[in-house]
């Protein structure tokens, strides 16, 4: 425990000092990308479910999110309220479908549906189609702290990723965590201790995609604009890379995972599609010869869980 | 103009038809997962990479070696089938031993390199592919116009497909890949290559893949981007048929696309998203999938 206590504090100490060198803008990027792959490392990570459609959940809350402050008026809290439970609908009515196979269909079928709600977003009017909801106004939150502030926004969206990051540290420490555990090593032999598996995988899901949710407001806040490349298939790849290269199970990773790939998108834009290359190229590597990621090799260097 | 549930035939028959053309390639495409998956456990996510390539293959080969169409319906599922096979070899067999989803994983990440790598090269725009001269033209069959070049394609996806079933159904060499399906370490204690036979299905499955991107090049232009959407449909085509049944993986994929084309004559707006809304219909009541067993 000390030294993921110690871990945290770096990490928060990173994200204090860290702006005053790097770019507000791309560090809350960085943070809405961790919590958004800190979730999805919920499922993969301690449930063994891969969804290959968290796009979904993150652009979901994104558009309801614009759409309440925008066109319905809520403050950023309310609008970032509905956005996440928006997506934790969407979680409930995608797991249902998706847990009734295993392994590989599952990946299968979260992909179908996040197309399908892809291809919704696409020709319903709300959304815009592809210009997607511009200039969402920030707005204040409670009222009195304006959030056109970069420092304020800056704050709230720190002090939410570090409650997502805290709230899932401590699902995943839960009895309910390791029953999820025991799910993942041997679904047959927790379905005959008397746990109700689906219930379990059902709410894990839920959690996950309420969590992708708040990410996805965030991130709509934080750029006041909510698109349909949030919601593409890409999007959901590299949510699964971002955890990979992190380490998969592993606390700590997603984060690690969400800041390389950011940077990696921010300062190789210009290359164009050389960026979908690399990532591809990081992908073969990491299956091949990295399983445990960033996170997971350091965790074995020092023994201990990070 | 004569009219069927207030649609003119022309219209309906127009979409039936593409719904046969784009169900002949989800048929070959499902076909391919379906028969690697059996023998590797792996979901080949570069299969709309491989589909893009053997289109492109074929286009090199007219513009760059002067081949033919015909050419190109050999040459493409070949060439993109020794690539597969390479990578087989190098990559993906170091997996079989580890969790599936590995598979997935690295398949997943050689698709992004591919597509990558072909969208740098060429743009997204697509480059043009002429019907060849022998099929250019088309009947007039009363009720509606029928170019050749899509009667071919059907007919002739329809023939691969069949015999990729007698073969894996009825002869001793598709028996001794069923066998492998169920139990590999007791075909290879029968003195069977079963290491050589998962490169040349996997070969095999990726060479189907090639062979449709050829059939589609004159109908969709040569265009990287032209596997990428389409290997999450055939997933859903996939998921619906379920992996068990060869004739299911065929009956589903041009089933699937009639039903398409179907949708995009009587409520145009849901023809993006029937076939993930079949699937969803189809994992409430049989999760297995129409033709396939659970596991």
């Amino acid at each position: 425990m000390k030294h993921q206590k110690l871990a945290f504090v770096l990490m928060v100490a990173f994200f204090l000092v860290a702006p005053l060198v790097l770019y507000p803008i791309f560090l809350m990027k960085v943070m809405c990308f961790a919590l958004f792959a800190a979730a999805f490392n919920l499922l993969i990570g301690y449930v063994g479910l891969l969804s290959f459609g968290h796009a979904m959940f993150l652009g979901t809350a994104g558009y309801v999110f614009a759409h309440a402050a925008k066109v319905w008026g809520f403050p950023p809290e309310l609008a970032v309220l509905a956005g996440a439970l928006a997506a934790g609908g969407l979680g409930v009515v995608a797991g249902l479908l998706a847990i009734r196979r295993q392994g590989i269909y599952f990946a299968m079928i979260t992909l179908a549906l996040a197309q399908m709600i892809y291809f919704f977003y696409l020709q319903t009017p709300f959304t815009h189609g592809e210009d997607g909801i511009q200039a969402v106004p920030r707005g204040r939150l409670f009222g009195f702290i304006d959030l056109t502030n970069v420092w304020a926004l800056y704050g709230t969206v720190l002090i939410v990723f570090l409650a997502g990051f805290l709230l899932i540290y401590r699902i995943v420490h839960s009895p309910f965590g390791q029953v999820l555990k025991a799910i993942r090593e041997n679904e047959a032999r927790a379905t005959s201790l008397g746990y109700d598996v689906d219930r379990y995988k059902l709410v894990a899901f839920v959690l996950s995609a309420t969590l992708a949710g708040v990410a996805g407001a965030m991130n709509a806040l934080v750029f006041q604009l909510a698109a349909l490349n949030n919601v593409h298939w890409s999007m959901s790849g590299e949510v699964v890379l971002m955890t990979l290269l992190g380490g998969l199970g592993t606390v700590f990773g997603p984060v690690v995972g969400a800041l390389v790939v950011i940077a990696m998108e921010n300062y190789l834009a210009q290359l164009g599609a050389w960026v979908t290359v690399t990532q591809g190229v990081i992908f073969v590597i990491c299956v091949l010869t990295f399983r445990r990621g960033v996170i997971g090799e350091l965790a074995r260097l020092i023994k201990k869980p990070l | 103009m004569t009219e069927i549930f207030g649609v003119p035939t022309q219209a309906l028959f127009g979409q039936l038809l593409i719904g046969l053309i784009n169900g002949s390639f989800y048929a070959l495409l499902s076909l391919g997962l379906a028969v690697i998956f059996g023998l590797l456990n792996i979901i080949n996510f570069t299969h709309g990479a491989q589909y893009m390539m053997g289109a492109f293959v074929a286009w090199f080969l007219l513009n760059q070696a002067g081949l033919s169409y015909w050419w190109a319906l050999v040459l493409a599922p070949l060439t993109v089938a020794v690539f597969g096979m390479i990578i087989e070899r190098t990559m993906l067999k170091q997996l079989y031993k580890l969790d599936h989803l590995y598979g997935l994983l690295l398949t997943f990440g050689l698709a992004l390199i591919i597509h990558g790598l072909f969208r740098n090269q060429y743009g997204s725009s697509g480059m043009p592919y002429a019907i060849p001269a022998q099929l250019a033209g088309g009947q007039n069959l009363g009720f509606m116009f029928l170019p050749n070049y899509r009667a071919w394609v059907i007919v002739f996806s329809l023939v691969v497909c069949l015999s990729t079933w007698f073969v894996i159904e009825k002869t001793k060499l598709g028996s001794y890949l069923r066998a492998a399906t169920e139990n590999p370490e007791l075909v290879r204690a029968f003195g069977i290559n079963v290491p050589r036979m998962i490169t040349l299905t996997y070969g095999f499955g990726v060479g189907l893949a090639a062979l449709a991107g050829v059939m589609a090049a004159p109908i969709y232009s040569v265009n990287p981007l032209m596997g990428s959407d389409l290997i999450i449909v055939v997933f859903a085509v996939v998921v619906i048929g379920g992996m068990g049944s060869i004739m299911g993986s065929i009956v589903t994929g041009f089933g699937l696309g009639v039903i398409e084309g179907l949708t995009k004559v009587f409520y145009p707006e849901a023809s993006n998203t029937v076939i993930f809304i079949i699937m969803a219909i189809v994992l409430m009541f049989r999760p297995a999938g129409l033709f396939g067993t659970q596991k």
